[in-house]
């Protein structure tokens, strides 16, 4: 049950970001693009998730999940500097190609070569980042 | 498109039904670079299988809409060097950072996770720069 409900999520998130626009990276870049054509989608869509994600944090409150286990701790509020270094990193990558990691998955099939490239790149960066994250946690 | 903001809220919508649906069900975070990343550096081979399925529907549910409905217009850059660099990029820096658009920008900012606020202003921001950087002043992108 807990891979049919992991394949039911996957497949759902596939399909909300094909029926946003988002694995159009010039949307994405369009929405980064404040000084060009500035295109405001993204925020709608984040906006269209994060009301249902609210409901369902508010529901799970003194629940467990329904299929076992427990529910994640609450967050973490300390910031550090891996968080921060790690969003940069990645809000750079983003820019340049249009890409994150989840609409790069969800167009794996009609992305031609250069999607393989990027999730190749990509696959290479998540293997190699234990390493580097290790090292910025300890204090220099 | 006059449409656009429509169709995003829309999808925004079912991507935020898939975030509770893996949250009510699974207990888990729905965060796409947490779930492949767990995968490829071994820390969430506990729960492979589950990872795995995920990422099934997340490539092939997609697969299935553009051979019915046809492929949607992606408009990826072809420029090799940009392809490797930003993949690295979003590789490492998703896993550093332990999050990405839907962990930290989905499924943090709808927990008032400070963590997940920061981290999505700073991905903004560092988008935001670079687009304007690459594409305005060095006409790159």
């Amino acid at each position: 049950m807990r891979r049919f409900y992991g394949a039911l999520a996957g497949g759902l998130f596939g399909t909300g970001l094909m029926v946003s626009g988002m694995v159009d990276t010039a949307k994405v870049r369009g929405w980064l693009d404040i000084f060009g054509a500035w295109d405001p989608t993204l925020a709608f869509v984040m906006g269209g998730a994060i009301i249902p994600m609210a409901v369902a944090w508010a529901y799970a409150r003194g629940r467990a999940p329904l299929l076992g286990g427990r529910f994640p701790p609450p967050p973490e509020q300390r910031l550090d500097s891996s968080l921060i270094i790690g969003s940069v990193m990645f809000g750079a990558g983003w820019g340049l190609s249009g890409l994150c990691p989840g609409p790069a998955l969800a167009s794996a099939t009609f992305n031609g070569a250069a999607g393989l490239v990027f999730l190749g790149a990509m696959a290479l960066g998540m293997w190699a980042a234990p390493p580097i994250k290790a090292r910025l946690a300890t204090p220099a | 498109m006059e449409q656009d903001w429509l169709y995003g809220l829309l999808g925004g919508g079912i991507i935020g039904v898939a975030g509770a649906i893996y949250l009510l069900f699974n207990g888990r975070i729905m965060g796409a670079s947490g779930i492949a990343g767990g995968l490829i550096d071994g820390s969430g081979r506990g729960d492979g299988g589950e990872r795995l399925s995920f990422l099934a529907g997340l490539v092939g549910v997609p697969a299935v809409l553009a051979l019915v409905f046809g492929a949607p217009q992606t408009n990826i850059t072809t420029n090799l060097a940009v392809l490797i660099a930003a993949g690295l990029l979003v590789g490492v820096g998703t896993r550093i950072a332990n999050g990405c658009t839907s962990g930290h920008g989905v499924c943090g900012i709808s927990r008032l996770s400070m963590r997940g606020i920061v981290a999505t202003c700073f991905y903004i921001g560092a988008g935001g720069l670079t687009v304007a950087l690459f594409r305005h002043v060095l006409g790159v992108i």
